[in-house]
Order: C-alpha cells, then sequence, then structure tokens
C-alpha cells in the first residue's frame, strides 16, 4: 500500500539576494514518521523549515504540505502543522495554565477540550504543582517538554521541531524524545532538526542539509552503511567536511 | 471571534503582572500634569536686574521702587559703575541692565527729557525681550504719572488712548488652563505609541511573535488584540488626567459637551496606536522601537502649537503641523473644555482625525506580515 505524504518539496529554493540559503531540495515525508532534518550551522535548514512552516515564501519550486501549497495556502497549512523554534516560545509572563489554554484557545479547542486536553498534558508531564507558576521560573528543560506539548495540543498532522534540545541534559533529552514518541505513535509526523547524532539515530529517515543543498537522505542504518561508518557522529563529518559555509 | 478574545485574555493578563507598566499608567500622567504646567509657564517673573544708578535723586529712587515693586524684576544689585554691573550681567547673574544717567532728574525737570540706558543680556531670548518690553512699559507708565503730576504743566497733555481687554474662555488667563488639556494630549500620545510599539517589538526579541505567526490566527485579529488592550489604557490615562489632576489640582472642569470629547478621543487614540503599530513594524528590536517612537513623538510634540503658536511658525513647520494629529486633537481639547464648542465647530477636526486613523493604521496592517 502506497503510503500517505505529508510534506512533499520539489526543487523548493529560498534566495536572500545573491545568497541561495535553500538550493533545489526535493524529498518526501510520510504520515507517522519521525524525519531529522540535519545539517551544520548555516547550512539552510531553519530557512526550509519556515518555508514548509508558511513563514516565508519559497524563491523558487514546489512544496506541499498536508496537501496544502507553500504559496498560496499557507494559512491552511498553519491550521495543520505545531511548530516548536530553537528560541523558546512560550509566554514567560504567563502562566503553565495559561500558555495551554491560550495557545489552545487559539488553535480553536473548544473550552471542554481545552480543560481535559490541559488536565492530561499537566498529568503527563507531572507539572501539576507548577500549573499557576511563571512559565519563565520553570528550568529549561520544563519548558521545552512543555512548550512541545503545547505545540501538538491541536492534534497537528505534522509537529516541526527546530533543534527542540538544546542546551538541556541528556536525561531531559531521553524524556524529551519519549515525548516525540507518543505523539508519533499517536500519528503525527514529527520533522525535527538537531545537532545531536544521537537523536539522529532515533529518527525513522534522516536527511543531511549542506551548504543549501541536501546531501544525503535514508534511513540511519543505510547511511552508516553507505558511508562505511560506525556511528551518525561519522556519516556527518564525511557529508559535512566539503561545507564552505561557516557556522552562525 | 473567539481567538480574539484569547488575545485580550492574554494581553491584558500581561499588562497588570507588570508593574512598571502600571506604574506608568498611574504615576506618569499624575507626576507630568504636576509638573510640566509649572515648568511650562510662559509667564516671565524673577527677571535679574541690575540697576547702576548715577543720579541718586528722589526721582530716580521713585522710579527703581517702581521697577522692583512690579513684581517681575529681582534687584540683583545696585551700584554706581556700570562695569560692576556689567561683570555681574557676564557671570549670568543678571539678566538686565537698568543705567540711571547723572543729572537724570535735573534734565527731566529743565529740559523736560531724560535718558535711560538699557542693556539686555540676550543669550536666554525670552527673559531678554519680554524683560525689556515690561521694562519699558514701566518706564512708559512713570513717565504718564510724572507728566500728571504737572511736572511740567507748559506741555499740554497729549490724549491719551486707554485700551480695556476682555479675555474671553479664560478671563484671567490662567496659564495651566490653556496648557493642561495639550499637555494631556502630550501625554496619552506617548503613553499610546510607546506601550504599543515597544510591546509589539518584544514578542519579535524574545520570538513568541513567530510562535504566533505559525498559528492560524488572523492578521487583524492579532492586531485588535494588541490595539484595545492599549485603546482602554489610553482613556484611562486621559481619565485620570483630566477628571483627576486637571479637576482637582488646577480647577479645570470642561465646560462644553463630555460625550463629544470622548468621541474625539477614541478616534484620536485608533490614529495613535496605529502610529505605534506602524514603528513595530520597522523595528525588529525595542531599542530601535524606542528611538523611532522618542523622534516621531518629539516631532509631534513641538510642532502641535502646544509650546509654540502653528500661526508664527514658518511655513514648512505649517505643513508639518498640519500633517500631525496632536495639532488637531490639541485644538478640539483647548476648544471644547475652555471654549465648550459644539460639534459643528469641529466637524472638520473629525474628518481629519479619522483619515489620520484610516492612514496610520492601513499602513501599519500592510507593512505586518505573517509570511517574509
Amino acid at each position: 500500500m502506497e503510503k500517505e505524504i505529508v510534506i512533499s518539496a520539489h526543487k523548493l529554493t529560498k534566495k536572500f539576494g545573491d545568497f541561495i540559503a535553500t538550493n533545489e531540495i526535493t524529498f518526501k515525508v510520510y504520515a507517522g514518521e519521525i524525519f531529522g532534518f540535519l545539517g551544520a550551522n548555516g547550512a539552510g535548514k531553519t530557512t526550509a523549515m519556515k518555508m514548509l512552516c508558511g513563514l516565508s515564501i519559497p524563491s523558487a519550486g514546489e512544496a506541499t504540505i498536508a496537501g496544502f501549497d507553500v504559496y498560496r495556502e499557507t494559512e491552511k497549512i498553519k491550521q495543520n502543522i505545531g511548530y516548536m523554534s530553537q528560541k523558546f516560545s512560550l509566554y514567560e509572563d504567563l502562566t503553565v495554565v495559561e500558555n495551554i489554554r491560550f495557545f489552545g484557545g487559539i488553535y480553536g479547542l473548544s473550552n471542554k477540550e481545552l480543560k481535559s486536553k490541559s488536565e492530561a498534558l499537566i498529568k503527563t508531564l507531572g507539572l501539576e504543582k507548577e500549573v499557576d507558576k511563571l512559565v519563565g521560573s520553570l528550568p529549561l528543560g520544563w519548558k521545552q517538554k512543555l512548550a512541545f506539548s503545547v505545540a501538538i495540543l491541536h492534534e497537528p498532522k505534522i509537529v516541526f521541531l527546530d533543534e527542540p534540545t538544546g542546551g538541556v541534559d541528556p536525561v531531559t533529552r531521553r524524556q524529551f524524545w519519549d515525548l516525540i514518541y507518543d505523539a508519533s505513535d499517536r500519528g503525527i509526523t514529527i520533522f525535527v532538526t538537531t545537532h545531536y547524532m544521537d537523536e539522529a539515530e532515533y529518527c525513522d529517515r534522516v536527511s543531511m542539509m549542506v551548504d543549501g543543498y541536501m546531501k544525503a537522505l535514508d534511513s540511519p542504518e543505510n547511511l552508516k552503511k553507505t558511508h562505511g561508518a560506525a556511528t551518525m557522529d561519522e556519516v556527518f563529518f564525511d557529508l559535512a567536511r566539503g561545507a564552505q559555509r561557516q557556522g552562525d | 471571534m473567539r481567538s480574539l478574545l484569547f488575545l485580550l485574555r492574554k494581553e491584558f493578563k500581561q499588562i497588570f503582572r507588570n508593574k512598571s507598566i502600571l506604574a506608568m499608567i498611574i504615576g506618569m500622567p499624575i507626576i507630568q500634569l504636576l509638573i510640566m504646567p509649572l515648568a511650562a509657564d510662559f509667564e516671565i517673573k524673577n527677571i535679574k536686574i541690575s540697576i547702576v544708578d548715577h543720579d541718586r535723586s528722589v526721582y530716580s529712587k521713585n522710579l527703581i521702587d517702581k521697577v522692583i515693586a512690579s513684581g517681575y524684576f529681582q534687584l540683583n544689585d545696585y551700584s554706581t559703575s556700570f562695569e560692576q554691573s556689567f561683570q555681574q550681567f557676564e557671570a549670568n547673574n543678571s539678566d538686565l541692565v537698568l543705567e540711571i544717567p547723572q543729572h537724570f532728574e535735573r534734565d527731566l525737570v529743565k529740559l523736560q527729557e531724560g535718558s535711560l540706558l538699557l542693556a539686555v543680556n540676550a543669550i536666554n531670548g525670552t527673559n531678554a525681550s519680554v524683560g525689556s518690553a515690561y521694562l519699558s512699559n514701566i518706564i512708559g507708565q512713570y513717565n504718564q504719572e510724572l507728566r500728571k503730576q504737572g511736572l511740567s504743566a507748559s506741555i499740554a497733555m497729549p490724549a491719551t488712548i486707554e485700551v480695556a481687554t476682555l479675555n474671553w474662555f479664560n478671563p484671567y488667563l490662567n496659564y495651566p488652563f490653556f496648557m493642561v488639556p495639550g499637555i494631556l494630549v502630550s501625554l496619552v500620545t506617548m503613553v499610546g505609541i510607546y506601550m504599543c510599539a515597544l510591546n509589539i517589538v518584544k514578542e519579535k526579541e524574545v520570538g513568541t511573535i513567530e510562535q504566533i505567526n505559525v498559528t492560524p490566527i488572523k492578521k487583524h485579529h492579532f492586531i485588535l488584540g494588541k490595539l484595545i488592550p492599549f485603546w482602554v489604557i489610553g482613556v484611562f490615562v486621559f481619565s485620570l488626567g483630566l477628571l483627576g489632576v486637571a479637576r482637582v489640582a488646577y480647577g479645570i472642569i470642561p465646560v462644553g459637551s463630555m460625550p463629544l470629547l470622548y468621541s474625539y478621543l477614541a478616534i484620536f487614540l485608533i490614529a495613535i496606536l496605529g502610529i505605534g503599530l506602524l514603528i513595530s513594524t520597522y523595528s525588529q528590536t525595542q531599542q530601535q522601537a524606542m528611538s523611532l517612537a522618542f523622534f516621531v513623538i518629539m516631532v509631534f510634540i513641538l510642532l502641535s502649537g502646544l509650546f509654540t503658536p502653528i500661526d508664527s511658525m514658518p511655513e514648512w513647520a505649517k505643513v508639518i503641523a498640519n500633517l500631525n494629529p496632536l495639532t488637531y486633537f490639541i485644538e478640539v481639547m483647548r476648544m471644547i473644555v475652555l471654549k465648550g464648542s459644539g460639534f459643528a465647530q469641529i466637524k472638520s477636526h473629525f474628518l481629519a482625525m479619522i483619515a489620520f486613523a484610516i492612514f496610520f493604521n492601513g499602513w501599519a496592517i500592510i507593512n505586518y506580515k505573517k509570511t517574509s
């Protein structure tokens, strides 16, 4: 049976003046997949992700997200995706429960849904005691788990995670990935960028961006095989060695 | 519509949680309205004067008494040497030097003419021109009195035309009456533009706006969610100033219709918040927004007719003043509050303000992009 395609990009390109941030990338992401989007700093990951989220209009190429066109149907895309950026993006001066209600509310959840979902979410994250604390006072790891949970509160088809685990300890990262697996089991497609190669191993398929080009796309096992490498670390070095652009 | 309610709830919670904003919307109008009108008083008093009296006669003494008794002048020093007084002048201790020559009395009585030297320290232009005008006036009066005393009965009395002035709408030329309504307008402008611009740019800085832009929130809902809370705050600040400080501290009770005044305020605030929104769309950081807003507000306040009459501005400045929403609201404030003007008199002002509101908000909305 043909798998459902939720993201399809064909020669997707973004230029800023003479600079080509993302150069004709072509790929497909299937429903329920955990898709790792790797690359060195400045390789064009964030730019590509912004185009897929409807935050940035491509310069050329085509793409559809959940069946909607990235040029004309950005608002429909937004209804069907969740997004969590590398900059932490909840309101620090609102409490845990206020953030959940706010973001759930603007995605159109009913009051009943908001109530049941926020209770369930708080229980899953073990935040019962912190419900009325300002988000700004929580440790980073908790904030990120909360931000992820809020991003998928409205059960989107796809969730985009831009370096979601930057700066947190290995235990918290592990817990974060448990949340990702849970979401994936529920059928949410995960599109994640990361710099941690152990996280790349958790993905179903991984792509590698180098200097705006997509240099590789396969499962971690196959990538290691074709590059004759023991770990994803070695695969990354092998591919990124030739990179011209320096990190940003 | 429902997402707008969520946005409004969020904004109000954030505002009331922010202590510095609360201080700004309550403390600022009270303090500014209490201090500014006193400082912005154009009535010149306490002009420091040095008097050089070479004559030391009854007439010269009388003249000096008259000058000091007028209440506008403060005697800095009294001497018989111009050099000595001039040193005071150079040290910026006095604004005016009045030199009474020797034989002042004798010449007046015998030759029926006297001369005085008035030297003015023109560094402070206002003090200088107003001070010398006052002094000339006092000397003129003294001159008249001498004539009436029959000092020179031989000279025919010139016919005097007395001018009686009646000050309408502000009978005692009470300065705060004139200034307070205008200052209140500039205050509301500052609070509105700064708060609106900084709030939105802060979301850009923290990164939450990106999160908002990736949600299906409608652009106009997001903008309304920002404008409505600051509109409410603007009305609050205005009311605190007008019904609180202006009434209690200055006894200003609007003569005209309050609903009319508040209708105008409502449109004015929409225009002003549109400017704040516009500034935020051009700024990436709070610092940029702050500098831009400061520049705009300075120009608006200085070219609004608040401190200086627009009629005496050069043509190019008049053009700017006419494109300045503050100009219209300050005029309307003075007209409604002091004069009791009705809708018919300020109809054109209404139209102008509606045009401003549409222009600034339209520009800002076009320039605000969820997708780049």
